[in-house]
């Protein structure tokens, strides 16, 4: 039974509380804390009840079982994660940051973990952002010459909280720089769509390139890799269209299905961005352990 | 009823985009404006297709970057405003909207698919706050309901848009729809509302001037229906049915048919027509801007475009879902070699 680490997840809405759910099924996490201003959210209520211990103090909860813990998924909002930061920072705590802050370094797990593994503060960036960087990533391993990447979303409606659709440019933003750090293209693009279809559609995500002599045969072998490596850590991550030229544009398409822990299957976007940040706090800890010899039964390791 | 004077809204050149592709050139926008201006039609809408920042590989590059064609739309138009359709998610302020403002736009269209207005309320408080004329879109009108539609649309009211326009972007409506529709917004909001047709069904006018009936005091046409799909109402047409009906308006009668003649040899090698894929497409209840990338990739699939556009129509795609077009293609191609083999 390998060591577990200490973790407290700041926020109880729908994002916290799947994180909740995945952190309980992790064989390297423990939750110590689940803290937010509202004992009767929904959230609140049901991590009261699977016995995790909750408080409606939020981060200063934090603060006040520092020794208890070992790192703090942030699930609350930029504006909160701003303050939470600069706190978190001086009692020398992990902060793994789902929020658009921005203030931490990006994780994507399939392309950057190791390198994660010192800063102070990461940034999970975004659900679209988890779904396509890794493929921008991999057509850039490639095909040098890219041109311009883009990436576009469709997510179901009703997947989309009031905070996700206040921030709709904040999203784009941060999409847009995260594809081209880790693509090193210097134009790119963020679109999304909602649908509000029903039965809900799962998340889909497509990748296009403009490159001037695109290599499809490397480019399908190096997705392909990648896609693998993202499946080890998001189990509904697929690949529906692999590689494809049309019209001038080389064409990736993915699609993601939530593991339905607290939100719906179809919620492929939440799911994905949580389990980016279970792969990276399990990484965390098992760098913490420093024991390599219990292989987490769903961790990652890149 | 008819004491009011109708506003005429004229997208040919950002509804236009679509027919071809996006190549709407700078000569182009410079003589259609400058014809609409003599027309004295009350707004020009210029841009992509798909609006403010929608130039892109999902739904077609402009030949010609935005803010060029805003600046020589802008240089041409002195009496007639200046509009942009905008669509979050596409658009963003600080990328897009500021720098169109500082081009000197005037009117600013928010759209957003018919279910999901909240998506505008940042955009369009931002162009009220910064002193500019904003207006609520409601797209693919057919896929919600009277009730739906009056809800979504008092949200824009509330977020500060002075109008609120009705699209029927896949041209799937009939006149008995657009009647109760229009009627219910007309009753229900403080501000006026508008109706934008498409005419996939051939309904174009028949839902427009049924819409005027209902109350909506803004009507979108474009000359010789230059805009997505089978095109939109023809300005021209539209006009010449007000004028028949005695409604008011501020556009002079003659320049419209002369901006009409004058339509057909500015874009002669993409007026839209109605065929085969434009009546699927409205029967399938698809936005219209999908026909030539349908077509596209049907030719390049070789599978049949109506096939792709019933499969679009059951999973209930919305604008901007354009790269869904290739999965759906594939995944007919895959279908139909399975079947041969």
């Amino acid at each position: 039974m390998p060591t577990k680490i200490k973790v407290a997840i700041v926020g109880t809405g729908n994002i916290g509380t799947d994180l909740l759910m995945k952190v309980l099924r992790s064989p390297w996490l423990e939750c110590r804390l689940f803290a937010g201003r509202n004992l009767s959210s929904p959230g609140m209520m049901k991590a009261d009840h699977l016995g995790v211990p909750v408080s409606s103090k939020s981060i200063q909860a934090v603060v006040e079982r520092r020794s208890e813990l070992d790192l703090v998924f942030d699930a609350t909002s930029a504006e909160d994660h701003v303050k939470h930061a600069r706190i978190l920072r001086d009692l020398g705590l992990l902060a793994i940051d789902l929020t658009p802050a921005k203030i931490g370094k990006m994780c994507v797990p399939a392309v950057n973990l190791e390198e994660c593994l010192q800063a102070e503060n990461v940034n999970m960036v975004s659900c679209g952002g988890q779904a396509s960087v890794p493929i921008a990533f991999a057509i850039a391993q490639a095909n040098p010459e890219i041109e311009y990447i883009e990436t576009v979303s469709s997510i179901a409606s009703r997947s989309a909280g009031p905070a996700t659709r206040i921030n709709l440019d904040e999203y784009l933003g941060t999409t847009e720089e995260a594809i081209q750090h880790f693509s090193n293209c210097r134009i790119s693009k963020a679109i999304l769509n909602l649908n509000p279809a029903q039965p809900c559609v799962h998340m889909q995500t497509t990748v296009f390139a403009k490159i001037a002599r695109p290599n499809l045969e490397k480019s399908r072998e190096q997705v392909g890799a990648i896609v693998k490596d993202i499946q080890k850590y998001v189990p509904g991550y697929q690949m529906i269209l692999e590689p494809m030229i049309e019209n001038g544009r080389l064409a990736v398409m993915v699609r993601v299905e939530g593991v339905g822990d607290y939100l719906p299957k179809y919620a492929g976007n939440l799911d994905i961005i949580n389990c980016a940040a279970i792969a990276m706090a399990e990484a965390y800890a098992q760098k913490r352990v420093g024991n390599g010899k219990a292989e987490a039964k769903n961790g990652f390791t890149p | 009823m008819k004491s009011a004077t109708i506003v005429v809204t004229d997208p040919t050149l950002r509804d236009g985009s679509h027919a071809c592709s996006h190549q709407i050139t700078i000569e182009q926008i410079q003589k259609y404006a400058t014809a609409a201006e003599a027309a004295k039609v009350d707004y020009l809408e210029v841009g992509h297709g798909n609006g403010l920042g929608a130039s892109s590989l999902q739904v077609g590059l402009s030949l010609v970057p935005e803010r060029e064609m805003l600046r020589t739309a802008r240089s041409c138009l002195n009496k007639t405003r200046l509009s942009v359709h905008v669509m979050p998610g596409f658009a963003t302020i600080k990328r897009e909207i500021a720098g169109a403002i500082d081009l000197g736009v005037d009117l600013f269209r928010v759209g957003a698919h018919c279910t999901e207005a909240d998506l505008t309320q940042r955009h369009l408080s931002y162009v009220r706050n910064v002193g500019k004329e904003a207006w609520g879109i409601l797209m693919m009108i057919h896929m919600a309901s009277k009730d739906v539609l009056l809800e979504e649309a008092k949200k824009m009211q509330s977020y500060g848009a002075q109008g609120i326009v009705l699209m029927d972007s896949a041209g799937a409506s009939f006149p008995s729809d657009v009647t109760e529709k229009i009627g219910a917004l007309a009753r229900g909001l403080d501000v006026p509302v508008g109706f934008h047709a498409h005419n996939n069904l051939g309904l174009s006018i028949a839902n427009s001037i049924a819409a005027l009936e209902a109350g909506a005091r803004i009507v979108d046409g474009t000359a010789r229906g230059f805009g997505a799909g089978a095109g939109n109402a023809p300005l021209e047409l539209l006009v010449a049915a007000m004028h028949r009906l005695g409604y008011k308006f501020n556009a002079d009668l003659y320049k419209i048919l002369d901006s009409g003649e004058l339509a057909a040899e500015l874009f002669a090698e993409n007026l839209p027509i109605s065929n085969a894929v434009t009546i699927v497409s409205g029967l399938a209840g698809v936005f219209s801007g999908f026909a030539k990338p349908v077509i596209r990739a049907a030719k390049q699939m070789h599978v049949d475009p109506r096939d792709i556009f019933f499969e679009l129509g059951k999973r209930k795609v919305v604008g901007g879902q354009e790269d869904i077009i290739l999965e759906v293609a594939s995944e007919l191609a895959r279908k139909n070699s399975s079947k041969n083999s």
